[in-house]
């Protein structure tokens, strides 16, 4: 683990953060201490973040919380940010009525 | 399946322009938006636009977004307003959702110029209700009449910052202060002193802390910043807010063009990751183009340009206009283009774009 991360992580659950319970994604409700828990139980990317944490999944698609968890993870992986990409994009980009998904017309 | 020559998402200043010259060549264009009307950003821009007048200087926003709609009307483009594209799939076909009908489109050519979206800062109370976007409080104040409180803090001095603290005002709230990160203000000096003469403070090196209050904004609480961008304990400033709005820059958005599969490359200056596009505004994958905040974000009048080039490569690359009549509507555009990146402001940019299109390039 590289000194970054051992500068916050302090035990095996005990963060120690200014504010851990400021809220990072707004639609699922993830707080800071729960994103960096991600980071320090070994989580490196949006996706593996956006699995433990839902961070990500809800109504906006982490339209809003994506530059902060990137953020984050830079800080703590030693990275640049460029270097975390985006979660994975997936049909559909915006919510949308299951009977509507299902009614594709496919001639 | 549905088949079209040109689907083009977003009907913005991008879009707009493309599908105005693409269909003036010929191109059979169906443009889609999510929203209820057409125009994207440029119908909140009550204020008159610089620059020369072959940008349409002195012009307000919403009166282009008006001349826009009313050519593609005259040329008579498909615009199907309250179409969400949902996906793009291999062979160019695109999840297009209109009317409740979910369809797929086969697309020869396709335009994402979808714009961007508002970057958040995030700050004990950050989730109260009175912190808002920038764009937020423009759609409030200028396109629906409803003033969103009646003391506000503007976190960032970029030009939105500065155009909205004013519009803020004009419409009757007050604004305690804007608060910018850096050590110097980011937007024009134009706009920078019509907002200090109204007597509004620009405090630089300065940063939100925190924003109080039960159930919504009370109090906002500002600090200092040092030259390494640490907070300065002890230099705390208190002030009595309903509303604290962000205008902290945008991100392109881009999930399409992931989705389709381009590449992207990192470029600070327009935004961060960004889909690679050539001099014609076709991304990597072929047959796939992007105009406006997608490609790198800027102003509206750059957009409306890279909207043109782009709608003039498609109509070339679909036979529709000759190469040599290509050619030289393009030099124009790249000489009008050049015009708009220039400057202390623009020069950046115009380097920006330029390393953008060189690793077009290398792929």
């Amino acid at each position: 683990m590289s000194k970054k991360n051992n500068r916050t992580y302090e035990g095996d659950s005990d963060i120690k953060v200014e504010n851990p319970d400021m809220i990072i994604c707004r639609c699922e409700e993830i707080t800071l201490k729960e994103i960096i828990q991600a980071v320090s139980d070994g989580a490196t990317t949006i996706n593996q973040v956006k699995r433990r944490t839902r961070a990500g999944m809800g109504l906006c698609q982490g339209r809003s919380c994506g530059r902060l968890v990137r953020k984050l993870l830079a800080e703590r992986t030693g990275k640049k940010v460029s270097e975390i990409l985006p979660g994975t994009v997936r049909p559909p980009v915006r919510p949308m009525p299951l009977d509507i998904m299902a009614s594709l017309e496919e001639e | 399946m549905k088949e079209a020559e040109l689907v083009i998402v977003g009907a913005g200043p991008a879009g707009l322009s493309a599908a105005i010259e693409a269909a003036k060549a010929g191109v059979k264009v169906m443009i889609c938006d999510e929203n209820q009307r057409a125009g994207g950003q440029l119908f909140k821009q009550i204020h008159k636009f610089f620059g020369s007048r072959a940008h349409q200087a002195g012009t307000r926003g919403i009166d282009i977004g008006q001349n826009l709609l009313n050519e593609v009307e005259k040329i008579g483009v498909d615009v199907k307003l309250d179409a969400v594209v949902w996906g793009i799939f291999s062979d160019r076909r695109v999840g297009i959702v209109h009317e409740g009908k979910n369809t797929l489109v086969k697309a020869k050519k396709i335009l994402l110029a979808t714009g961007a979206a508002e970057n958040v800062l995030a700050f004990p109370g950050w989730t109260l209700a009175g912190v808002m976007g920038a764009g937020a409080i423009q759609t409030m104040v200028n396109v629906h009449r409803v003033l969103p409180g009646k003391n506000v803090l503007m976190i960032g001095s970029g030009n939105v910052g500065l155009i909205v603290s004013y519009q803020l005002m004009q419409a009757g709230a007050k604004v305690a202060a804007i608060v910018e990160a850096m050590p110097r203000i980011g937007g024009y000096a134009v706009h920078a002193s019509k907002v200090r003469r109204a007597g509004v403070p620009i405090l630089t090196s300065t940063t939100i802390k925190e924003a109080k209050g039960k159930e919504k904004v009370e109090k906002a609480v500002i600090i200092k910043l040092d030259d390494k961008f640490k907070q300065v304990a002890g230099s705390e400033k208190e002030f009595d807010v309903d509303v604290i709005c962000l205008a902290v820059g945008l991100s392109p958005l881009a999930e399409l063009a992931w989705m389709a599969g381009c590449k992207f490359t990192d470029v600070p200056e327009l935004g961060g990751l960004l889909a690679i596009h050539n001099e014609d505004m076709e991304t990597t994958v072929p047959g796939i183009y992007v105009a406006g905040d997608i490609a790198g974000i800027e102003e509206a009048s750059t957009a409306i340009e890279e909207g043109r080039l782009a709608g003039i490569a498609i109509a070339e690359s679909l036979g529709y206009i000759n190469a040599a009549a290509a050619k030289e509507q393009k030099q124009q555009i790249y000489k009008r283009s050049d015009q708009l990146r220039d400057g202390p402001f623009g020069i950046g940019r115009r380097k920006a774009k330029e390393v953008l299109i060189s690793r077009s390039l290398k792929q």
